[in-house]
């Protein structure tokens, strides 16, 4: 493999282990910060057990995330260096604001957070976990935009005198129509996976607090703590799948308008249709370029991708043809399979995960605990699949845009590093994905084991003022 | 000031702020095994960066970030050309940020003596490195017309950025030693006083040396002023620890630290990144961002720097307190 081709492994496998644990990060922030105001609120223990339980969950999974994340930022320069180059005018400043606007008020505010128990007024130690959450939700918002300059470049003009290029709307840029719908569809999909993983671990709690536990008021209080968060964590997941389906739908239709290659390539439609059929399943030829076997929904595709029964979806073939009339000769077509079942698995895995947080909120009725294995059995998968959705729509996304590194202006084999060699690539990609593998063990231990110890009995702290000498440890 | 100039100052501006507050937690983290002999001694030493550490990791993520955008043919050269150095500085960090994370999440003496040698190493390492990476700035390096890093490896590891990573690598555990002074009292103190006195000094040596050497090769008369100042601020710190005087003795090293990296970027200043043919140098003009760009950056600057500063600042005004063994063995854990 040469340094293209291991670049673009890197990058892609570098980026989706970031992104396990963003979406947890930012789903879970918000959440524990509900949990915590809930409690401010009320004052009644359970919630303040949940914000301590989960809340420790939460940050095993923010420490991978911010461990990985710096490799991301440098990662462009590294490897991506002619990329670096050719849009550093415009994609560097949401970077820059990035860290400056988010990650600066996350980390300072989690750090404000994880040792101000007990510290810092009830209320503003509360403030610090929204203004974490919030960090959270912005950084997102800078990076999407920078991502959706590169699905759909705006506010900017190529130099003819250098090929690279130039902001000239910083508004345009950070307002694209990509990133307004791009931003809550993945703000969407965090609190898919924030409430399924929540969901999950309490009906697990549950199922193992059922029966009279030989503490009774132990598992009592458990019991009691679980129901609620269940019920938080289910409720989120099926507004998160509402949300993510009406962005989704949205998405699709500027998708067709910007990239219609990559509407094409998400249904294998090969020739231009009017209307449209929705490929429920097709099995192509292996290498992708004809259809064998096809079950359809007619004229589903053009409503999903126009809003209109009747309208028209062009073909990979048509899209390719004018193409190479544009862009000169060449394979514009990205790899059909791979944004073919991507795509579906993106929306079905995403579609199975609220069925079951359906079928969960309804077995918890009117203070039902409910006895079926089989339920129990189905929401440990609540918190997998939207991982797996998220990855596989992070894959049709970029794999979608091929062979574009910025949609029409530059071509991802233009983009690497020139004066990188595959060796050094190859020694990073090594490098990463073994110090990655053996992190996952950890991490993936390290939850279970905090998922196993349930929330504590502890009373919380007593209001206080700020001068008490009480010190929290968290390390 | 023109906008370059400007954004040349901003990002020597993030190096300085990440040197001096990272500075220390990289020192923290080095001496674990010297300060902590018991495991709540060692958890008195990682608890007096646990609300900080992240925070000043950020000021790395800012100046890089900012490098890309104000100054992208810098970021890019740099970046690829110093790969293999890079990634060991970010293996290093993701290693050390988990460890922070991971370490107390379970008893036994196996785990955490692991966690404990990755944060040895995941702060020694970029201490050392970060210093080799700016020695090589500095120095200049070999770039083609096209300012693509052309230099190798063993390039990179000259006898002149190696001092340098030492003399950071002494500093940083100097200046985390006299942190760990100031936010501590009991044996962690006490140890970490005594240690910093012949790290200091290794330190200062190194530092004299290297500044000497970059005087005689790149100096100007500002840069001379500032590692001047920069060596009496180190001097003065140690006597400072000596007396028992803690907080003189930190603003000592953060200050030595401060002008150190002002003087680096003096030195180099109007080129960002020399080449060993100057003509092929990256300069404030041929590497940076169109006007408009950096005047939209320079407003987002200007309007929340000041907030970022005064919270982290209340940060540390809430973590101001000393600890000591009582506070852990009181603490749950």
């Amino acid at each position: 493999m040469d340094t293209l081709e291991l670049a673009r492994w890197q990058f892609g496998v570098t980026t989706i282990y970031h992104f396990l644990f963003v979406p947890l990060t930012i789903g879970l922030s918000f959440l524990v910060a509900g949990m915590q105001t809930a409690w401010v609120r009320t004052g009644h223990d359970r919630w303040y057990r949940l914000t301590r339980f989960y809340g420790k969950l939460f940050l095993i999974n923010f420490a991978m995330g911010v461990a990985t994340g710096i490799v991301q930022e440098f990662q462009f320069g590294m490897n991506w260096s002619d990329y670096s180059r050719f849009v550093g005018d415009v994609f560097g400043a949401p970077l820059a604001i990035e860290g400056l606007l988010a990650f600066f008020m996350e980390s300072t505010f989690l750090g404000l957070w994880i040792f101000g128990w007990g510290r810092l007024p009830k209320r503003i130690h509360l403030a610090c976990i929204w203004l974490a959450a919030i960090g959270t939700a912005l950084s997102a918002y800078f990076i999407l935009a920078a991502n959706s300059f590169m699905q759909h470049p705006v506010g900017y003009r190529i130099n003819p005198a250098t090929h690279r290029a130039e902001l000239t709307d910083f508004w345009a840029v950070m307002t694209n129509s990509t990133n307004l719908i791009t931003f809550p569809h993945t703000m969407a999909a965090s609190f898919l996976t924030g409430g399924g993983l929540l969901a999950a671990i309490a009906f697990w709690h549950l199922r193992r607090h059922r029966r009279d536990d030989t503490d009774a008021a132990t598992a009592d209080g458990q019991r009691v703590a679980f129901r609620s968060a269940a019920r938080v964590g289910t409720v989120t997941v099926l507004i998160a799948a509402v949300a993510l389906a009406i962005t989704g739908d949205i998405q699709g239709k500027i998708m067709t308008e910007q990239q219609p290659m990559k509407m094409a390539a998400a249904e294998a439609l090969y020739h231009t249709e009017q209307p449209a059929s929705f490929s429920i399943v097709t099995i192509g030829s292996l290498d992708g370029k004809h259809e064998v076997y096809a079950v359809k929904l007619p004229r589903l595709l053009s409503f999903l991708a126009t809003g209109s029964f009747d309208g028209k979806v062009e073909g990979i073939d048509n899209l390719q043809a004018e193409y190479q009339k544009l862009y000169g000769p060449g394979s514009y077509t990205p790899i059909i399979p791979v944004t073919y079942w991507s795509f579906r698995l993106m929306i079905g895995l995403g579609m199975l995960a609220a069925a079951i947080a359906l079928v969960s909120l309804w077995a918890l009725r009117r203070g039902r605990t409910p006895r079926s294995r089989l339920l129990y059995l189905m929401i440990v998968a609540l918190p997998l699949l939207p991982l797996a959705a998220n990855s596989f729509g992070w894959i049709f996304t970029e794999m979608g845009r091929q062979p574009w590194l910025v949609f029409g202006q530059l071509r991802t084999a233009a983009g690497v590093s020139p004066g990188v060699s595959g060796g050094e690539v190859l020694t990073s990609l090594i490098a990463f994905a073994a110090l990655y593998a053996v992190l996952a063990v950890v991490e993936v231990g390290l939850m279970l084991r905090g998922i196993r110890a349930g929330v504590g009995d502890e009373r919380p702290p007593e209001p206080d003022d700020a001068d008490t000498d009480a010190v929290a440890f968290a390390y | 000031m023109t906008l370059t100039e400007l954004w040349f100052l901003i990002i020597a501006f993030l190096w300085l702020g990440y040197f001096v507050l990272e500075g220390f937690d990289f020192g923290v983290g080095m001496l674990l095994p010297f300060v902590g002999r018991d495991e709540t001694d060692r958890r008195v030493a990682i608890n007096t960066i646990g609300p900080v550490w992240d925070g000043n990791e950020v000021w790395l993520i800012v100046a890089g970030a900012s490098t890309f955008a104000a100054f992208p043919e810098w970021y890019a050269t740099l970046f690829s050309g110093f790969y293999l150095p890079l990634l060991l500085i970010l293996l290093a960090l993701i290693l050390r940020a988990v460890s922070f994370e991971f370490r107390g999440k379970r008893a036994e003496a196996r785990w955490k003596t692991g966690w404990d040698a990755a944060i040895i190493a995941g702060s020694a390492v970029p201490a050392l490195l970060w210093g080799v990476a700016f020695g090589n700035i500095v120095r200049g390096v070999p770039l083609d017309a096209r300012h693509e890093f052309v230099g190798s490896l063993g390039g990179l590891l000259n006898p002149y950025a190696l001092l340098f990573g030492l003399t950071t690598l002494a500093l940083f555990a100097t200046h985390g030693a006299i942190f760990l002074a100031l936010k501590t009292h009991g044996p962690v103190r006490e140890r970490a006083r005594r240690i910093a006195l012949p790290v200091g000094l290794v330190a200062a040596v190194a530092a004299v040396a290297f500044l000497t050497w970059t005087q005689l090769h790149t100096g100007t008369v500002l840069s001379a002023i500032l590692a001047t100042g920069a060596a009496v601020a180190l001097l003065a710190g140690l006597a400072a620890s000596r007396l028992g005087r803690d907080g003189i003795a930190f603003t000592g090293t953060a200050v030595a630290i401060g002008l150190a990296v002002v003087s680096l970027f003096a030195a180099i200043y109007p080129d960002v990144l020399p080449a060993t043919d100057p003509a092929h140098s990256l300069t404030i003009h041929n590497a940076s961002s169109t006007p408009y760009t950096l005047r939209v950056m320079s407003w987002v600057a200007l309007a929340f720097t000041p907030f970022v500063l005064a919270y982290q600042a209340w940060s540390y005004w809430v973590f101001r307190r000393r600890l000591g063994r009582h506070d852990i063995a009181g603490a749950a854990e």
